[in-house]
């Protein structure tokens, strides 16, 4: 489904002033976003950011008090049943029937988003595949292991083909290698050309995953881009880290926001930015490229809301 | 290319069923078990202890008199807890709603999904004190055979009203409150024991705004004989019904979308 060049392709996501209150709090405060089809775009934010909210209103679980949405072309909420059986989603929580095997967890949620009667049965042995649960299909979900119910779960959001996947925090808590395992997974989905909203606040996730990444803090957009590029933009090529007893920290902090210098903390240094025009007078600590971690945290602050 | 979508869809009625009908099939025999024994052991109470003391009730046998009115109360307890305990499960504790949500499926299909699925079993289940009657000596009759559908009608309204509860209550031991408020009087002022006819004047009118005695009259009638008041009865379970399912749909539609 790739558009000639001359057609600019309406995005597969488009959010317009969007704003969503739950009584005196504004979880999601005036979103602008676009989603180009084809791309992955990562949505990092501290918890309580909005993330959640903000594909709540995708698939019409909270409605916006204000604002504009639309997804594949439709618009949101009043057409949101159609632009849900051409969406997967893969949810934060995991919601699986525990006790139905990995294939009836499937043979549901086919029925569900309407996959038809004669085509049901080699879809769910396609997300089967997909997930790499072919092994384990007829074991019941309470005995498969973190890892594959969390596969299971991306699978049951695929069951359908779906032009695009919405998946909200999709590795929290689980381990190194499970984590590895589903950004490949992601990865081939995102090489087929599945358009991808992911939410996430683990930034390696978002760093290795979009396309694009959109940093969002208390409900809105603080800063949109490409990974390197936002690295570039606000946090500058090489980030200085000082470490020392707390009270020599907070005299390198002051000394460098002196000099004009950013600084963040790195729980046990002070980490310098900008540090590649240090010219010789910053002290002495462990030279490193910046990274997204430094853009994300002078962006959405360093304390813990 | 763009096929509608519509309200109140077939196929994600008969989606949401079929996870009811997957997942019952994992707990089918324990269902199956006490809905057996329960009346089984009802009737062996009352036909045994009460049964010495009272012959019978308006021409009956008083453990026939008690079996035909079980049934009703067999409805009750299948629909109105299964409804309430199974809603408030699946949507706080397994977010199975959510899951079933993101689908194109709204909140009423979700809902009627349920109630119909819960109604089926209960109307099927409530049939068992009138096999469990025959073996204390009830006759079979063809009229039994419209019981279950009698049973489904009923489990219609209390359904609903279980997932209404449901979506009303903050936390599960609120249940607590409405099987001691609504659902014991219930099932005691509905002339399933003792005929209301025995009892003051006010209750009397309790009992006929009751939906569950509806649903004993029915369920005797069609057993020993129908009678024109049966359409009576038969709408105002139809009635109850359709209050409870649409407002059913507006109570967990406002919990489950934000």
């Amino acid at each position: 489904m790739r558009h000639p060049e001359s057609v600019p392709p309406s995005p597969a996501i488009r959010l317009r002033g969007v704003v969503k209150r739950f009584g005196a709090i504004t979880a999601v405060d005036g979103l602008d976003l676009d989603v180009p089809e084809g791309t992955c775009l990562g949505l990092l934010g501290p918890n309580g950011a909005g993330k959640s909210t903000t594909m709540r209103m995708l698939t019409a679980q909270a409605i916006p008090d204000e604002g504009t949405l639309s997804a594949l072309g439709y618009e949101l909420p009043k057409d949101s049943k159609q632009a849900r059986a051409e969406c997967g989603v893969v949810p934060q929580l995991d919601n699986l029937d525990i006790e139905l095997t990995a294939r009836q967890n499937l043979a549901v949620f086919a029925r569900l988003y309407r996959v038809p009667r004669g085509e049901r049965r080699a879809a769910i042995e396609r997300a089967l595949e997909v997930a790499n649960l072919g092994g384990r299909a007829d074991t019941p979900v309470d005995e498969l292991s973190g890892g594959m119910r969390r596969r299971l779960l991306i699978a049951r959001g695929l069951v359908h083909r779906p032009r695009l996947l919405l998946l909200d925090e999709p590795t929290v808590g689980l381990d190194p290698q499970v984590r590895q395992e589903l950004w490949a997974l992601i990865d081939a989905l995102r090489a087929e050309g599945t358009t991808i909203l992911m939410s996430t606040h683990y930034i390696e996730e978002a760093e290795r995953l979009a396309d694009t990444v959109a940093i969002m803090a208390n409900g809105q957009i603080v800063a949109r881009g490409r990974p390197a590029d936002l690295v570039r933009e606000h946090a500058g090529a090489e980030t200085l880290e000082v470490y020392g007893p707390p009270q020599r920290l907070a005299e390198v902090r002051e000394a460098a926001q002196a000099q004009g210098f950013r600084t963040r903390r790195t729980g046990t240094a002070v980490a310098i930015l900008g540090s590649e025009n240090g010219n010789g007078r910053l002290p002495e600590g462990v030279r490193r490229a910046a990274s997204l971690e430094d853009v994300f945290v002078l962006l959405t602050g360093e304390e813990v809301a | 290319m763009r096929r509608r979508l519509h309200r109140l869809e077939p196929a994600a009625i008969a989606g949401v069923m079929s996870r009811d009908v997957t997942n019952f099939a994992t707990f089918w025999k324990a269902t199956t078990f006490s809905s057996v024994i329960e009346p089984t052991i009802y009737l062996l109470a009352f036909g045994l202890g009460v049964g010495t003391l009272v012959s019978n009730v308006q021409g009956l046998d008083y453990v026939q008199y008690v079996g035909t009115g079980m049934v009703a109360t067999s409805v009750l307890f299948a629909a109105a807890l299964s409804a309430m305990f199974g809603t408030f499960v699946k949507h706080r504790f397994q977010r199975t709603y959510d899951a079933i949500l993101a689908a194109p499926v709204d909140t009423e299909e979700l809902v009627t999904a349920e109630i119909l699925w819960m109604s089926a079993r209960a109307g099927i289940y409530g049939c068992t004190p009138l096999l469990v009657s025959m073996l204390f000596g009830l006759d079979p009759s063809p009229g039994m055979l419209v019981v279950p559908f009698i049973g489904f009608i009923t489990a219609l309204g209390f359904a609903g009203f279980g997932v209404l509860m449901a979506a009303v209550v903050s936390k599960i031991d609120s249940f607590n409150y409405v099987t001691t408020i609504v659902i014991t009087p219930l099932f005691l002022v509905s002339g399933t024991f003792f005929p209301i006819e025995e009892l003051p004047q006010w209750a009397q009118v309790v009992a006929n705004v009751n939906p569950l005695y509806h649903c004993v009259e029915l369920v005797r009638d069609a057993v020993f004989g129908f009678e024109p008041v049966d359409l009576a009865h038969l709408a105002v379970l139809i009635v109850f019904a359709l209050l409870m399912w649409r407002l059913a749909i507006w109570r967990l539609e406002k919990r489950l979308i934000d």
